[in-house]
Parts: C-alpha cells; structure tokens; sequence
C-alpha cells in the first residue's frame, strides 16, 4: 500500500480549478517535496490529503479516505500547515497537556526533551513567542507524535534562514527515518533539495514534471560558456539558458557529460534552476497562446 | 536511498510489519472541555466577579439586618418578604449571568477558531468534529449550569451564616432565620430550575452555535437578523406576530412551564410543592426545542468539517 494515492483528484472553487486531475503516487519512507508558484494548487492538494477539504476523484492515505475518516487518520499524521495556526492564546504546557490528553501517539518526554533545548518557558503564552520560536514549539510538538505521514505546508514562512536551517536539519537528524513519509511544499526550494528523495512541480492544478533526485542528479546538467562556444552548446539542445556575467547557462536534459566538459564548466543544476526553467517556459507558452 | 528499494507493492511497508505502538489512553471529550476553559476564561471569572458583586451587595445590607429583625419583631409576617426573599433570590443574579455568559460564548465557539486560523491546528489532532462539536455545546449546556450551582450554593450559605453571625453579635435571635428559609429546598429547587433552564435554552444555544459555525463575518447579525426578518415577512404578509411569540415563549417559557406560581406571589419560587416536573416534561414546546437543538448541533458538526478558516 502506497503512503499516498491519488488518482484524478479534483478540487474547484466555483468556476477556479485550484486541482486538475491529480494523479499521485508517494511510497511510505519518501521525502516528496511539492513546488510551484503561488496559486498553483499545493495547499489545496495538501489540504485534501490531510482532510481539510473535500474532493473530486480517488484518494487513500494510509487507506484511508481523508475526507470522511480525518479524525482517524489524524492518529498517524502530523501536519503544520504554517506557524500561525497555532491558538495564540494558549501556553506551552498547556498545549503539552492537551495533546498528551488527546493524542494516542503523542511522547509528552521527547517533546519536552526537545523544547529544553529551546529558550521557549513553559509559561509562556504562544502570543509572547517570537515567530521562530513558535516554528519551534510546533515543530516540537510534532516530532513528539509517532506519525507515519507528516505534511507541511510552507512551514518556514516568514523565518529568518537560521531558523529555517534549523528546522530543516532538526527535521531530518531528529525525526525523519525511513518508515517515515514527509511531504512538504516551501517556496524556499534549495533549502529543502539536499533532503528530498522525490520532487513534484505543480502548475494550474497539473503536476507538470516529477522525479526522484537520483532521476534528476542524473538527468540533469549546466554548463556555464563563453560566448565563443555558445553555438555549439546551443546545438547539444539546452532546454534552457540564462545569462550571467557575459557568459551564458545552459541547462541540459540527458546529455552526455564528456560532450559538456569540453564546452565550459559543468555544474549540478539546483532545482530552482529546474524550476525556473520549466516554469518559465510555461509562462511564457500561456502568453504566447491566442485567447 | 534509491528508487528500487521503493517497490511498495511487493514489500509490505517497514512501519506496518511492527505491530502498532502501544497506545495511551485518551480522553479526547474531557481535554476539550478543558480547553475551552482555558480559552474562555470568563466562563469561570464572570460568573465569579458577578457573585462578589451580589455578596458585597448582600453584606452591606446585612449591616442593618438586626435593626430590621428589631422591626420585624411586632410583625412577623413580614419577615419572609424582608429577609427569606432576598437571600432565596441572591443567587439570581449569578444564574441571569451564566445564561448570557452562554449565549455569548456560543456566538464565538466555532467562529473564533476559523477566524484565528487555529482551526487548522485543531484539525490537525485525532479529534473528531463531533467530540468538538459536543464538547462545545457542553460549555452552556453543563458546565455553566454548574457553576452557576455552585456559586449559588455557596453565596446562600455565606449569607446565611453572615446574617446569623450579625443577628447573634446583636443579641437578637437567629432561629426564626433557620426556621423561615430552608436552605435544603432551596437547592433542589435551583438544581431544578438550573436543569430546566438548561434544557429549554438548548435550542437558542445550539442555534447560536450553528450561526457561529456558518457565519463568515458578523455572527451576532447573522444570529439576529433571520429572525427579525422572518416576523417581519410574516407582520407584512400575514398581519401577525405568531413568530415574534414564539420567540418571546423561548425565553421566557421555562419559568411558566416548569414551575406553578401562586397566585399574588410576584414569582417567588420556595416550595416543591411549586415544582412541575410532569408537566413541564410534557410540554410539546420542550421536545420540539430539543429536536430544533439536534438539528443544529449536526448541521453544526457538518459545517465544521467543511468550513476554512476566514
């Protein structure tokens, strides 16, 4: 059984499509991470998947439909969905208690394990912490529960990149082993390229590329070139170029790298170049199209 | 990790190999109550400020109890209207409160938590719509009853033993105090009307609820002005006011219902003899209020797995 399946999941607001026949496949002990532009459709999908919406179409989490069994399913999944939904008025151990009262799979111990290595007081209300430190709490809160799935939806948003490192390592060091799934949306794309195992671009409600990172580490390369070997680079059939200091990035898909190394010098492609590239392509494609 | 040791289908998952982890009792329905109360703090300190303002009240009065009791000597018939009615009707104040307290915090019980986006964290707990729902619901239903009945409770025995206190420092005897106001009835008795009250309001609170959970800005309105709009149609389309006395029957109802007044009494309530449990159980009015209350309550919990937060 698939951690996540989906097959044509739909979701429209009035006449906007926000999801548009999603077929989705995530094995358990995958890291996916779900990028696109704003209004894309990610945390319409995630909501789905954590059963905060309904929908259209065919979708199992830990087999379970989400829609109808979310408390139950809520057993084995976590979800931040971002940093302000925690009640403001609430304080530390109180939050502690709850979930110690509600939760079956919550550790009281190893959430205030991990919040003693923060400056977060037990006293204190969530409105008195500073936005970082409320990502803390929460993600501390989190880490306590044994969950299989967890779903994060922008969880950094609005952090300094300290703190973001920060979650991102604790994330990965402290919670994530292999009988765990996380999937996780964030504009922040190269923060979170080193963790995933898996990545889906989604635009207007369609996935429009998905990979494993091996998949991508081997498919794709950039060659930086000066302009006397750009016509040659340019034949090798770059999906994408850009320029940078007079000299021109190519982007290439299955290329052979010998044929590269000779034209300049050859880098590992970031996923927000990817992104771009793909995304851009896009954009322009739509302006391009008659009305 | 590579993308062949991903053949899920083949293998089971490692996670659902392990037997499940042992889990730890919850109690999801009590913690929520809880919950409530700490968000809602003035469930509990409203109901208490108001209770200091009735004793301070109360106690000043009692500074010139013995010098009535003096009076009262030469006419003793007098002594239940001064000094029996206002320590039976002390607690008055307290039970007024806690039903406006209620209705209050029903307008905000599923408003506030969409508006706050905390929804989300909610939602995020194996907590069900309906344990929420119910827990919710509890707050005016129980839990404001019941301290409404404690501080009573404790505002009557207070008194009491304040007013004996003052009577005995002035040398004028308290036994026609003991003997004219039976503190035992009268707990049943507001044990009785707290149950009553409780049940007959079920269908304004759940109502409120229902509005609250539906409502994407101003729930007082949305609470309000369907009503006001339906006795209106029906003033203009019909020439009548049915509507309207229903809705005055709704709030004032329990009293009339539940209890048998005595003639020229001005609606004092001191004996069980004036309790009308019978009669107030076979009122339609109660069941179709109660039904009305089931309604919302689930249209309630529907609307709450639905709605996002505002």
């Amino acid at each position: 059984m698939a951690c996540i399946e989906a097959r044509g999941l739909r979701k429209a607001y009035g006449a906007t499509v926000a999801v548009d026949g999603l077929d989705l496949r995530v094995e358990a002990g995958r890291i996916l991470g779900l990028i696109g532009p704003n209004g894309a459709g990610k945390t319409t999908a995630l909501n789905a998947i954590v059963g905060l919406t309904a929908y259209q179409g065919e979708l199992k989490v830990l087999g379970r439909d989400p829609w109808t069994e979310r408390a139950q399913l809520m057993r084995d999944v976590a979800f931040i969905a971002d940093v302000a939904v925690l009640p403001r008025w609430i304080r530390v151990f109180q939050v502690i208690d709850y979930l110690a009262g509600v939760h079956p799979r919550f550790d009281r111990a190893k959430a205030e394990s991990l919040l003693a290595k923060t400056d977060i007081q037990r006293c204190s209300k969530v409105r008195e912490l500073s936005k970082g430190m409320v990502t803390q709490l929460h993600l501390a809160l989190v880490m306590a529960i044994d969950a299989k799935l967890l779903v994060l939806d922008e969880p950094t948003l609005g952090l300094d990149i300290l703190y973001r490192k920060q979650f991102y390592d604790s994330l990965l060091n402290d919670y994530f082993d292999r009988s765990r799934t996380i999937v996780a949306t964030t504009h922040q794309v190269e923060e979170i390229q080193d963790i995933l195992t898996d990545v889906l671009f989604i635009n207007r409600g369609r996935i429009v590329f998905e990979c494993s990172m091996e998949e991508f580490e081997a498919r794709y390369v950039e060659v930086m070139v000066g302009p006397e070997q750009l016509a040659a680079a340019r034949a090798l059939g770059a999906i994408h170029e850009r320029q940078r200091f007079g000299r021109t990035i190519l982007l290439f898909d299955r290329v052979e790298r010998h044929q590269l190394v000779a034209l300049g010098e050859v880098r590992r492609p970031s996923l927000a170049d990817l992104f771009v590239a793909m995304m851009g392509d896009e954009s322009k494609a739509a302006k391009g199209r008659p009305l | 990790m590579n993308t062949l040791s991903n053949g899920g289908s083949e293998h089971p998952v490692d996670s659902q190999a392990v037997a499940p982890a042992p889990r730890s009792e919850t109690r999801p329905m009590i913690w929520s109550v809880r919950r409530e109360l700490w968000e809602n703090r003035f469930i509990t300190i409203a109901p208490l400020a108001v209770t200091a303002l009735v004793l301070l009240g109360s106690l000043i009065s009692v500074i010139g109890l013995p010098r009535r009791m003096q009076a009262l000597a030469e006419d003793p018939a007098k002594l239940h209207g001064m000094i029996v009615r206002p320590l039976s009707m002390a607690p008055a104040p307290i039970m007024l409160a806690t039903l406006m307290i209620g209705m209050f915090y029903a307008l905000d019980a599923l408003y506030g938590e969409r508006r706050d986006r905390s929804l989300l964290f909610w939602k995020s707990l194996p907590v069900s719509d309906l344990t929420t729902v119910l827990s919710k619901a509890s707050i005016p239903l129980v839990v404001l009853p019941s301290i409404a009945f404690a501080l009573s409770v404790a505002t009557q025995l207070i008194l009491l033993l304040v007013g004996t206190a003052a009577l005995l420092g002035s040398g004028v005897s308290a036994a026609t105090l003991w003997t004219e106001f039976r503190l035992f009835q009268g707990l049943l008795i507001m044990l009785y009307g707290l149950t009553v009250h409780a049940l007959w309001f079920a269908p304004v609170y759940a109502w409120l609820m229902v509005v609250s959970a539906w409502a994407r800005r101003a729930p007082l309105l949305w609470a309000l002005l369907p009503l006001l709009a339906v006795s209106a149609v029906e003033r203009i389309a019909l020439g009548s006011w049915h509507f309207m006395a229903m809705l005055q029957y709704r709030m004032t109802g329990a009293m009339k219902e539940a209890f048998a007044f005595k003639p020229g009494s001005g609606g004092d309530v001191d004996r069980f003899t004036q309790l009308d449990p019978a009669r107030f159980l076979t009122t339609p009015g109660l069941w179709i209020g109660l039904a009305f209350a089931a309604a919302c309550l689930a249209a309630a919990v529907r609307l709450r797995r639905s709605r996002e937060p505002i």
